[in-house]
């Protein structure tokens, strides 16, 4: 996904038109002829940010003619103590209309892409079913080698040369293994389970709901007026057994997960109650915490899991070679921020190598990749220690800690610029 | 006659004078000069490749400097072109780029489309970047280096539509008759960029106190402040041979983000750009 719009936004960028830009796929061309009626359990938060690259490579129109469904509001909050948060694009009551981001089905995505693709075609070529054997980057000084390229070698025997090799081969990526690249992991010891959840009746359905539970964030998703995705991470044996519930039971379970309150105390309660009494003389038009609607089935089969984990690569670049999107990095899924930080090392990336064509660099040259990789991992640092911290902070009921994060909840949902700019941060 | 000619160093020299500038080269580098044909000559050569082209490495400065020159250059020829740029934007235009070095500046200029003169008094230089843009196809069609100096260029030329002096003025022994043989050598209307070290106290301070003598950096005595060249007199030279001045530019390198950036404060580097009257 992050590697398609990575080549429309070169391959249809106006300096780098005299370049070719070739895309090794290891599966077949995922392209929807005609959008299925289900939707599919698999879905990005697709941040208002990350819409104006899509934009900017041709592929929105598209995923706005299948489908995508925008939210306006997202409410987090604690099964543990009474502190929530609402957040919204804009404050601005005229202003209600404003989307904070799209819930896109990823095979949506991937098809947009393809067709843009697809245009591209006099200097963006696409090799299917392809894999990449092995490859070799040149060191740093070049003069002495034969061959100052990065050269690769597909399974099939094929071989290229190229100015830059950008690995944008997911989590596991071989670029990243294949390059002596140190990379940071964690096991979260979660595993995040997906399905498509159907309510009673149907709703605006415009927030995108989370909640802390001491074992992982639950997260509904809007995709329809009747429909939302699920995106629940929580311990492995946990997910492993909620897979394999009967649907009414695994119904039940997310229906409790959303509204049972856990392990309360009344000292927390107390405190909260005093806090929601000042906060609500200092703001009297204070937004009262809200129920999500309740959840009445599940698409047949749309169950799923997976294990969740963080990685961070030492370096996202060396002479000749990138690595984008989970290549380079990780995160837990319960800010939906992941693909969006990989759209963020799309458009970064994008602008140096735009720029370097512009000075006449070599478009491989560490220097400008350097650029792209300090100003990407500012980026990431931030959101993966603000993902892992929240996943963390949450994953306990102990009480200092319940009402710390509770108390911590309703100050910053009282506090109007400090939101704006979580805000902010999040549409990036 | 002689007393005239035109002494441009050898580009190691030329490179010592940015290292010694910026603090940021620790090894002494006269010994580039001594060549002698043995063994040793195949190696040091390679090394004086990597040294040229890695960006990490003593010529960091230079290549860094590119994210600023090369846009004075291509800005400088397009000044008349209205709208869009492309991808080779200066297809067709002549560039002579005087003291070459490696090769540095000449590259993302021919990748540009510009066809580029890199000259140089110093073979090994020009070796080395013969040998370094070979591997390019985008560079080789478009580059043609020689070991020469400017002024046996002059008959030999039709005139180029630029002619570029990217740190070197600051080693001449005669700037007046440097500028005039620029002059010569750019066609009417052509541009003269030119990038050096101004005569100040400040650049004392940075470029011969700071790095020969506080730190050490560079050999004492690679400096010579008095071949300096001070920005207002370089600019009546510039007008005294036949062109108009467009700009002159401070330019401001900082050693702890190894960045270049654009300064009003032309008191230690700068960059001029000039264009050649027509008559």
């Amino acid at each position: 996904m992050v590697g398609s719009t990575l080549a429309c936004a070169l391959g249809g960028d106006e300096a780098l038109q005299d370049k070719k830009v070739l895309v090794l796929e290891a599966g077949p061309q995922v392209k929807l002829d005609k959008l299925p009626e289900l939707y599919s359990n698999r879905v990005s938060t697709v941040s208002s940010g990350s819409q104006k690259l899509l934009e900017s490579v041709g592929a929105w129109k598209h995923i706005e003619n299948m489908r995508a469904k925008p939210f306006r509001r997202m409410q987090v909050w604690d099964a543990c103590g009474d502190g929530y948060l609402t957040f919204e694009a804009s404050n601005d009551p005229l202003q209600h209309a404003v989307n904070m981001g799209y819930i896109v089905e990823n095979n949506v995505l991937v098809t947009a892409l393809e067709m843009e693709l697809e245009k591209l075609r006099s200097n963006v070529d696409v090799l299917y079913k392809t894999k990449l054997k092995k490859f070799k980057i040149p060191p740093p000084t070049t003069s002495d080698v034969d061959s100052p390229w990065a050269e690769i070698v597909l399974e099939d025997g094929q071989k290229f040369s190229t100015r830059l090799l950008v690995g944008a081969d997911g989590f596991n990526s071989q670029v990243r293994r294949n390059s002596d690249i140190n990379c940071i992991s964690h096991d979260y010891k979660q595993s995040g389970v997906v399905a498509t959840l159907c309510f009673s009746e149907p709703t605006d359905n415009i927030v995108a709901w989370q909640r802390f539970l001491p074992t992982g964030p639950i997260a509904i998703l809007p995709l329809s007026d009747s429909q939302s995705s699920l995106v629940w991470s929580t311990t492995t044996s946990h997910a492993k057994n909620l897979v394999s519930l009967p649907e009414e039971k695994f119904v039940e379970a997310v229906n409790d997960a959303l509204t049972e309150d856990i392990a309360r105390n009344s000292l927390s309660e107390m405190a909260s109650r005093l806090m929601h009494n000042v906060l609500s003389t200092v703001q009297p038009d204070y937004l009262g915490l809200q129920i999500p609607p309740t959840i009445e089935s599940i698409e047949e089969n749309s169950r799923a899991s997976f294990p969740l984990a963080l990685n961070h690569s030492s370096y996202y670049v060396k002479p000749r070679m990138a690595l984008i999107g989970d290549a380079a990095h990780r995160i837990h899924p319960l800010a939906g921020q992941g693909v969006n930080l990989g759209f963020g090392d799309v458009e970064c990336l994008r602008d140096e190598l735009r720029q370097a064509a512009i000075d006449g660099q070599d478009l491989g040259s560490l220097e400008h990749l350097l650029r792209y990789e300090t100003a990407r991992q500012k980026q990431v640092t931030v959101m993966m220690g603000a993902t892992h911290g929240l996943n963390t902070l949450f994953s306990t009921s102990f009480l200092p800690f319940v009402m710390v994060r509770n108390l911590g909840f309703q100050m910053t949902n009282a506090l109007t610029p400090v939101k704006k700019q979580i805000v902010e941060y999040a549409m990036k | 006659m002689a007393a005239k000619s035109i002494k441009i160093l050898s580009n190691f020299r030329r490179f010592c004078a940015i290292r010694s500038v910026f603090f940021s080269y620790k090894r002494a580098c006269s010994s580039y000069g001594q060549t002698t044909v043995d063994d040793e000559e195949v190696f040091k050569f390679s090394e004086l490749c990597s040294e040229f082209w890695d960006i990490n490495g003593p010529f960091q400065a230079l290549h860094t400097m590119n994210r600023l020159r090369v846009p004075l250059i291509r800005d400088a020829l397009l000044r008349d072109t209205e709208g869009k740029i492309g991808t080779k934007p200066l297809k067709d235009k002549n560039i002579l780029d005087i003291g070459c070095g490696g090769g540095i500046l000449c590259e993302p200029l021919a990748r540009l489309g510009a066809n580029v003169m890199g000259i140089d008094a110093s073979a090994e230089a020009i070796s080395v970047a013969q040998h370094h843009a070979k591997h390019d196809p985008e560079v080789w069609e478009r580059v043609n280096y020689r070991c020469m100096t400017a002024e046996d260029l002059v008959n030999q030329s039709d005139g180029f539509d630029a002619v570029v002096a990217s740190e070197v003025i600051e080693h001449i022994n005669d700037p007046e008759f440097f500028v005039e043989t620029c002059a010569q050598l750019a066609k009417p209307g052509g541009s003269l960029i030119l990038t050096t070290i101004n005569r100040t106290p400040q650049s004392y301070l940075l470029a011969i106190l700071g790095a020969e003598y506080v730190l050490n950096i560079v050999e004492r005595g690679t400096h010579d402040w008095n071949k300096f060249v001070p920005d207002d007199q370089l600019a009546s030279l510039v007008i005294y041979n036949g062109f108009t001045i467009h700009m002159i530019q401070g330019l401001c390198y900082n050693p702890f983000t190894r960045q270049w950036s654009k300064l009003g404060d032309t008191s230690v580097n700068y960059a001029l750009v000039a264009q050649k009257e027509f008559v």
